[in-house]
C-alpha cells in the first residue's frame, strides 16, 4: 500500500537547485525582439495627444489601434483595455508598447515619447460602488431586539504585495500557419489562452498557451498575465517576430495587481449570557481603476465573516470601490485574510469588552460538525478544531505565556487565531464556470502522461499530482509524466487557483487513474478523459448568497510570540506554531512547505509589509522599501498537520495553499495587543501605528 | 576596446563588452549561463548570487570592468563539485526549495557561508543566507537543509 503522506523527491529538485530550470526570461530565439510599456504617469484624464519620435528601422509602436477584435482583457467582466484608448485611470496604465531588437533604444524612444494630458481629479476615496452584494441568516434585527448590547469596531487593511521573486514576463511568438503562441511566468493558463482569442478573435486551434517553470506566483499570477498576453498577441500579429517583455522589479511593483485594502465593520449583538446572538457586517473593498476579479474577492471576504464561529443572525453587505489607483485582484487567500483579521480581533475584543477570558468567550462560539455556515450551508464534515487549539496552546505553552506577559511592562505577546478556508470556487463557480476536465494519456510502453493545465508555481503540484496518479495506479512515479502544461495537450483542467487543485484537479486524476486501473490493457495506447461533478449535496443560490459555498473546509490554528522593542516599537518574531487539518496531506514535505511559506506571508502582512500610495502613486516600488521578511525575520516554527480524510477528495485531501496564510495577520495583532496592551484594530501593525497606539492614550 | 579577463567557472576568459554592463547580463546573455537568476536588478534579493573570489556578490550591481582578473563562480561551475551534490541533497531532504527562482542563489550563499564557516549555528545560517530573499518557504526548511548539507558534507569544508 502508498502511503499519500510519504514525501518523494520533487521532480523538478535537481534543475531548480542547478539552475538548469527554465523559466520565462531564459528562453531566447535568434530573431527575438522585446517590448516594454509606455504607461500612464496621471492617475486620471483624457489623452490630448501622444508625440512619438520617428522610429529607427526595425522598431515598432504598438497600441489600442493594432488590437485585432477587441480592446478588453477577458476576465470575468470585460472593463479592463489591453491598451487606453483615450482615456487613463491609474497612473501605469498601459498605453502602447515600443517593441525592438535593442532594449537601451527601446528606453530611449520610451523616454522621447510625449503625452499630452487632460487631467481629471482623480477618486481615491470609497464613492463609486460598482459591485454591491448582500445575504442573511436568520433574522438580525430580531436578534437586535433580544439583545443587551451592542458592539461596534472597524477594522482596516492594506496593500500587500505578492513579491514572487520571478517578476511577471511573457513570450510571444507565431508557429506555421500563424498560430499564436505564449510562453509565460502564469498561474492560469486558459484564462490566457481564453482573453487572448477574445480580443484577437481568433478560433480556438490558433492560439496556444504554454508553461514553462514560474518562480512564484501567489495569485498575482492568476489574472494579470493575461493582460500582458494580450497586448504581445496584438503586437506579434503585427510584427510577426517572436518578442518577450520581462518586467523589471520596479515595473512589477508599480502596475501588477495586488491585495485589496479593505475597511470592515462588524457590529455584534449580545444577549444577557454573553453570547453573540448576531452580527451585522459591512466590507468595501478597493478595486483600483478596474473591477476585474474584484467581485469574487468580495464574496470569499463576506462569506468568512462568521470565521471559525457559529452565528446564527447575520446581516451581511459588501461593496467593491473602483478609484483611480493600479487595480488589485487575486493574492493568496482572496479576501478571505481581511474578514478574518477583523473577526478574531473582534471577538478577542468582544470578550475584553464584556469582561471575558477572550479564549473562553470564542471556544463558546466555536463551530461544530452540522451547524450551518454563514450562508446557512451545513458543515457537514467533522470537525476537529477543538483538539487542534488545544494541541496548539499545548505545544506553544499558550496559557502560561498570555498570563506573565498580561503583566503591563512585559512588552512581550502571544496571540492565537482559529480560522477555516472554504476549498475550491466560491459557490456554482466550479460547476459553472470552470467545468474541469483531465485527460491521461498511457502509451504504448505503458508510461502514463498526465495532460492538465495545473501550473506548478513552486508549491510542488508537479510532484504531488502525479504522486496521486502513481499510487492511484499502484505504479512506481517513474511510471507517471507530468511535463509543464501547454493548452494543446491539455484540456481545460481550471486555473490553479482557489486551493482547489489538489481537491478538485487531483480528485478528477484519481478517478481517470482508477478507470485506467480498472481498464489496462498491457502494451495500448490508452486515454481517459474525466469532467468534473459537483457532489450531489452542494446546493447554491448564486443571486441570493445562500446554500453550499463550498464543497469542503479546511481548518487551521497559528500561534505566534512576539516581543516589542519599548525603544523602537519594532515586532521581533520570537516563535510561531501552527495546526492544520487539509483532511490529508498528499506528501506532508510539501504540505509542511507550504504551510510555513503561507504563515510567514500572513504574518507578515499582520506586522512588517507596508505599500501606500500618495495621489495613486504607489511610494514603495522595490524590494528594498517593500519589506518583505529575510531569513533573519522568521523564527522557527513547529507544525502539526492533522488526519481528517474528506471522503470526496483523492485520498481524503482538501484544499491547503491558501489556509496556510489567512491566520497569520491576526495571531501577530493579537500578541501585538497582548504586549503593548492596545487594541490593534489596522494592519500593518508598523512601528509608527503602535507607537501612536501608545502615544494616544 | 581592451578585452577584461578573468577566470569563469575554472576556465580562462576574455571578452570585448561594454566594461560598464552588469556581470549578471554578461553572464547569461554572452555565456548563456541562465542559472543565475535575475529579482530586482538592485543588490537586494539574491537570486543572481555568484562567487567572486570566493565571497558572494550580487552580480546585478557588479559591474563587468570589476571582474578582470577575478575568479567568478556561478551555479553552473558550482553544479560540477561534490559540495553542490551534497547541497542538492540536503535541499532535498530538508524541502528547502519550492518555486526555484531563489534556489541557485541560495546554495551559492550556503557555499560561501560554509567556506568560511563548515560548522555554522542557525543564527549563523540566518545571518549568513540574510541577503537571499525567498518567498516561498520562509526560510526555516532552507535553514535545515544547510545544516543537514554541514553535516553530510562533514570535511568537505
Amino acid at each position: 500500500m502508498f502511503d499519500p503522506n510519504k514525501s518523494t523527491p520533487k521532480i523538478d529538485h535537481e534543475e531548480k537547485c542547478s539552475g538548469q530550470a527554465v523559466y520565462v526570461s531564459d528562453i531566447t530565439f535568434d530573431d527575438i525582439l522585446y517590448a516594454k510599456t509606455v504607461r500612464s504617469t496621471i492617475a486620471k484624464g483624457y489623452i490630448r495627444a501622444i508625440g512619438v519620435p520617428t522610429l529607427p528601422r526595425g522598431y515598432h509602436i504598438v497600441d489600442h489601434r493594432d488590437v485585432v477584435k477587441e480592446n478588453y482583457v477577458k476576465m470575468i467582466l470585460t472593463d479592463w483595455p489591453v491598451f487606453a484608448v483615450d482615456r487613463v485611470n491609474y497612473i501605469g496604465e498601459p498605453i502602447l508598447l515600443v517593441v525592438g531588437p535593442d532594449k537601451r533604444v527601446i528606453d530611449e524612444i520610451v523616454s522621447a515619447i510625449q503625452i499630452d494630458y487632460e487631467e481629471e481629479t482623480p477618486v481615491f476615496d470609497f464613492v463609486n460602488s460598482v459591485v454591491n452584494k448582500s445575504f442573511a441568516k436568520g433574522d438580525y434585527s430580531q436578534a437586535a431586539k433580544a439583545a443587551k448590547r451592542t458592539i461596534i469596531e472597524t477594522f482596516n487593511t492594506g496593500y500587500q504585495e505578492q513579491a514572487y521573486i520571478e517578476p511577471q514576463g511573457m513570450l510571444a511568438y507565431l508557429e506555421e500557419g500563424g498560430k499564436v503562441t505564449l510562453v509565460g511566468s502564469m498561474q492560469c493558463p486558459y484564462y490566457i489562452k481564453n482573453a487572448v482569442i477574445n480580443t484577437l478573435g481568433y478560433p480556438e486551434d490558433k492560439v496556444r498557451v504554454i508553461q514553462p517553470a514560474v518562480g512564484g506566483a501567489f495569485g498575482g499570477k492568476e489574472e494579470f498575465p493575461s493582460t500582458i498576453a494580450c497586448q504581445l498577441a496584438t503586437a506579434v500579429v503585427k510584427i510577426k517576430r517572436p518578442i518577450k517583455m520581462i518586467f523589471e522589479r520596479e515595473e512589477d511593483m508599480l502596475v501588477t495587481t495586488k491585495r485589496h485594502p479593505s475597511e470592515i465593520t462588524l457590529e455584534a449583538k449580545i444577549d444577557e449570557n454573553n453570547k453573540v446572538l448576531g452580527i451585522k457586517a459591512h466590507v468595501s473593498l478597493d478595486a483600483g481603476a478596474y473591477i476585474g476579479l474584484s467581485g469574487v474577492v468580495l464574496s470569499r471576504a463576506m462569506l468568512a465573516v462568521t470565521n471559525a464561529y457559529t452565528i446564527n443572525n447575520l446581516d451581511v453587505s459588501g461593496d467593491v470601490y473602483v478609484t483611480n489607483t493600479v487595480p488589485t485582484g487575486a493574492f493568496r487567500g482572496f479576501g478571505s485574510p481581511q474578514m478574518i483579521f477583523a473577526i478574531e480581533m473582534f471577538m478577542n475584543h468582544l470578550a475584553k469588552d464584556l469582561g471575558l477570558d477572550p479564549y473562553q468567550f470564542r471556544l463558546n462560539h466555536l463551530v461544530k460538525q452540522g451547524d450551518l455556515t454563514s450562508t446557512s450551508g451545513l458543515y457537514r464534515d467533522p470537525i476537529i478544531l477543538k483538539d487542534m487549539i488545544g494541541k496548539a496552546m499545548a505545544i506553544s505553552d499558550y496559557q502560561k505565556k498570555t498570563e506573565e506577559y498580561a503583566k503591563l511592562d512585559s512588552f512581550k505577546g502571544i496571540g492565537m487565531s482559529w480560522f477555516l478556508h472554504g476549498c475550491g470556487f466560491t459557490g456554482d463557480g466550479e460547476s459553472a464556470h470552470i467545468k474541469a476536465k483531465v485527460r491521461i494519456v498511457k502509451d504504448e510502453k505503458d508510461v502514463v502522461h498526465l495532460h492538465i493545465a495545473a501550473v506548478d508555481m513552486g508549491q510542488g503540484a508537479r510532484t504531488s499530482l502525479k504522486r496521486v496518479v502513481a499510487m492511484a495506479l499502484g505504479v512506481e512515479n517513474e511510471q507517471v509524466v507530468f511535463d509543464y502544461p501547454d493548452t494543446d495537450l491539455a484540456p481545460d483542467s481550471g486555473p490553479t487557483v482557489a486551493s482547489r487543485t489538489m481537491m478538485i484537479v487531483g480528485g478528477l486524476l484519481a478517478r481517470a487513474a482508477q478507470n485506467l486501473k480498472d481498464n489496462w490493457k498491457a502494451g495500448e495506447r490508452q486515454e481517459i478523459i474525466e469532467n468534473y461533478q459537483p457532489p450531489q449535496y452542494i446546493k447554491w443560490d448564486e443571486s441570493k448568497l445562500q446554500g453550499d459555498a463550498y464543497p469542503a473546509y479546511s481548518w487551521g490554528v497559528n500561534i505566534v510570540e512576539v516581543e516589542v522593542s519599548p525603544v523602537t516599537y519594532e515586532v521581533e518574531l520570537k516563535g510561531i506554531w501552527s495546526v492544520y487539518d487539509v483532511g490529508k496531506a498528499i506528501d506532508e514535505r510539501i504540505v509542511i512547505g507550504q504551510a510555513d511559506g503561507g504563515i510567514t506571508q500572513g504574518v507578515a502582512y499582520g506586522y512588517l509589509e507596508v505599500m501606500r500610495h500618495e495621489n495613486g502613486k504607489l511610494r514603495q516600488k522595490n524590494l528594498t522599501d517593500y519589506i518583505i521578511p529575510t531569513s533573519m525575520d522568521m523564527p522557527p516554527m513547529e507544525t502539526i498537520i492533522m488526519d481528517n480524510p474528506f471522503a470526496y477528495g483523492p485520498y481524503g485531501a482538501k484544499g491547503a495553499g491558501e489556509l496556510t496564510l489567512v491566520g497569520g495577520a491576526p495571531a501577530v495583532a493579537l500578541a501585538i495587543e497582548n504586549a503593548i496592551k492596545r487594541r490593534v484594530n489596522r494592519i500593518p501593525a508598523t512601528p509608527e501605528h503602535i507607537m501612536e497606539l501608545l502615544n494616544n492614550e | 576596446m581592451n578585452s577584461i579577463k578573468f577566470n569563469l567557472n575554472g576556465q580562462d576568459v576574455a571578452v570585448e563588452l561594454n566594461p560598464s554592463l552588469r556581470l549578471l547580463d554578461v553572464l547569461r546573455d554572452h555565456f548563456h549561463l541562465t542559472g543565475t537568476k535575475e529579482g530586482c536588478g538592485e543588490g537586494e534579493c539574491g537570486a543572481c548570487s555568484v562567487l567572486i573570489n570566493g565571497r558572494v556578490v550580487n552580480s546585478c550591481c557588479f559591474p563587468l570592468a570589476n571582474a578582470n582578473g577575478k575568479k567568478i563562480l556561478t551555479i553552473e561551475g558550482l553544479a560540477a563539485t561534490k559540495r553542490y551534490q551534497i547541497l542538492k541533497d540536503a535541499f532535498h531532504i530538508e524541502g528547502g526549495s519550492q518555486c526555484g527562482i531563489c534556489t541557485p542563489g541560495m546554495i551559492m550563499a550556503a557555499e560561501s557561508l560554509l567556506s568560511m564557516n563548515p560548522h555554522p549555528t542557525d543564527e549563523e545560517i540566518r545571518i549568513g543566507l540574510s541577503g537571499n530573499l525567498c518567498r516561498c518557504t520562509g526560510y526555516n526548511m532552507i535553514i535545515k537543509a544547510v545544516k543537514t548539507a554541514a553535516k553530510l558534507g562533514e570535511g568537505l569544508w
